[in-house]
């Protein structure tokens, strides 16, 4: 077991994480400004925030994994910050689309989310992600309770399997990166569904906030 | 009407005499390493990128307007020249300048075959002197819902076809690409698998071959077709997704049967023979009904035949356009 970090350090680590996750936005808010991104700039950011709202949302599913694997107990005081990351990249996302691809035409979103099985996809998981986000604070934990909490926070296994469906949906030809986060959300579900089989006592699970 | 008055033409240059792009690249490149070696900077790679104008020549410079030309704003040069889809070297759209930098285009035959009078064997240079150039500047509408407005240099495909004389089985035109994954790396295979079945492969009907409209591309704003646009000869067919452009040809043949084409046998649900441009029949994944033209934030509807309708809807009638997508 790894000594706690103290107060004082994980004020500054969470400020330092803050930081680099918004490297992602910098860097595409930097091209588009500058004009530098060649072609379409509204494609650059669809992707860029695409790609990362899937990452963190993958980085935040491997917390737990982590933390049980490499005792790495302090990992949890990061989770939150990666999911909200996940959910805000996933807004930037949706909102490029309703802004720049849609400009604000709810009747034809609306016949594209029904119509496009790769849009329902993509708009499921960023529905999912609302509640998730909103409760995401130690207030409506302590409302909800732990336990209803958690089962509440179970639907971020929903919202990743249907984000990755979503890239899949999306491709052309050559699946080779959507694929590539499909497998390691694949790992991640199935390092739990192997430890709920095994029935081990769920170390960690009480200190979960 | 000042549209019908041709640029005047330089004197005679023949195509065979000007160096091609590959070759002046290389030495460009080969003199720019030169001087960077000497002043101890590392500028090789990224200088072309900086240019929004183009660095080379433009062999074309003085090739006639046309009559069947756009007015619209031109997509500016970087544009045009660094978001490609040409899976043959990437599927990303930005690597292919990159990676079709240093593609030798020279020297490249062209086979003329199957059911005409005429086959023969071209060689580039001898198709660019036989045809001239002249410029046309079309709307380009990619089966991705986005678009361009590209000033393309070319010749109309049907003088080609005329020149070789096709016999009365030739219902239908193929074309190939160069098949080389060693110069087209894309063709190699991938992680998993490959990409596409290559050589990839398109058709059209004789009468949509014979149209005016459809040119074979040798060229874009006044330079030699770069790499990544398809050098050095592709099909333009401006009412059609751009797929149906073939790039870097190597063969052309006249057949009685409907050639089958790669992104038809890559998803048939998804990509019909013909790819007429139509905002009424979405693709099954997504929308058709609008598109970004490259440059604008925001979205434009898309039109029939990509707005050629006056020209090409007549080859069509009777036809349901939602059949034969």
């Amino acid at each position: 077991m790894i000594r706690p970090v103290s107060p004082a350090a994980l004020r500054w680590l969470k400020s330092l994480l803050f930081m680099v996750c918004l490297l992602p936005l910098a860097g595409v808010a930097h091209g588009v400004l500058t004009a530098s991104i060649a072609g379409d700039p509204v494609e650059a950011m669809t992707e860029v925030s695409g790609q990362w709202a899937l990452r963190f949302l993958l980085l935040t599913l491997s917390i737990t994994p982590f933390r049980t694997l490499f005792k790495l107990t302090d990992l949890i005081k990061f989770r939150r910050m990666l999911g909200l990351f996940a959910f805000f990249y996933a807004l930037c996302h949706l909102s490029v689309y309703i802004v720049f691809d849609q400009f604000f035409d709810w009747p034809e979103i609306w016949r594209d989310t029904v119509e496009k099985k790769f849009v329902f996809a993509g708009m499921l998981a960023v529905v999912l992600m609302i509640p998730l986000a909103i409760t995401s604070t130690n207030g409506w934990i302590k409302r909800l309770g732990g336990k209803r909490w958690q089962r509440l926070h179970r639907l971020v296994y929903v919202s990743a399997v249907a984000a990755v469906v979503h890239f899949i949906w999306l491709v052309k030809a050559d699946y080779t990166q959507p694929l590539i986060y499909a497998v390691v959300l694949i790992l991640l579900l199935g390092y739990r569904v192997i430890r709920k089989i095994r029935k081990k006592p769920a170390v960690l699970r009480s200190r979960t906030c | 009407m000042d549209m019908l008055i041709a640029k005047k033409r330089l004197p005679e240059i023949k195509s065979s005499e000007i160096t091609p792009k590959c070759v002046y690249r290389n030495r460009r490149e080969f003199i720019m390493g030169g001087a960077a070696l000497a002043l101890g900077l590392n500028m090789t790679s990224s200088w072309a990128a900086l240019q929004s104008e183009s660095p080379f020549p433009k062999p074309f410079a003085d090739a006639p307007g046309s009559l069947y030309s756009s007015d619209e704003k031109l997509t500016d040069y970087e544009s045009v020249t660094t978001y490609n889809n040409f899976y043959e070297f990437s599927t990303d759209k930005h690597r292919p300048a990159e990676l079709a930098k240093n593609f030798m285009a020279r020297p490249w035959t062209i086979s003329v075959a199957g059911e005409c009078n005429k086959p023969r064997q071209w060689d580039i240079d001898e198709l660019i002197s036989k045809f001239p150039s002249e410029e046309r500047i079309y709307r380009h509408r990619c089966v991705e819902a986005w678009s361009m407005v590209v000033p393309w240099i070319g010749f109309e495909l049907g003088k080609l076809i005329k020149a070789s004389e096709p016999t009365a089985n030739a219902k239908f035109i193929e074309f190939e690409t160069l098949h080389d994954p060693q110069r087209m790396p894309g063709q190699k295979p991938g992680f998993l698998g490959g990409t596409l079945d290559w050589p990839y492969r398109e058709g059209l009907r004789m009468d949509e071959a014979m149209h005016p409209l459809t040119i074979l591309t040798v060229g874009l704003y006044g330079e030699y077709l770069p790499g990544q646009n398809g050098a050095p000869l592709r099909l333009t067919v401006p009412w059609k997704y751009g797929f149906k452009g073939i790039k870097s040809i190597v063969s052309i043949r006249f057949t009685e049967q409907q050639p089958q084409n790669t992104w038809n046998l890559q998803a048939p649900s998804e990509y019909g023979f013909y790819a007429n441009v139509n905002p009424e029949v979405d693709h099954p994944r997504w929308s058709q009904a609008k598109e970004r033209k490259i440059g604008e934030l925001f979205k434009q509807p898309t039109l029939m035949f990509n707005g050629y309708g006056d020209h090409v809807a007549d080859l069509y009638s009777g036809m349901d356009l939602s059949r034969h997508f």
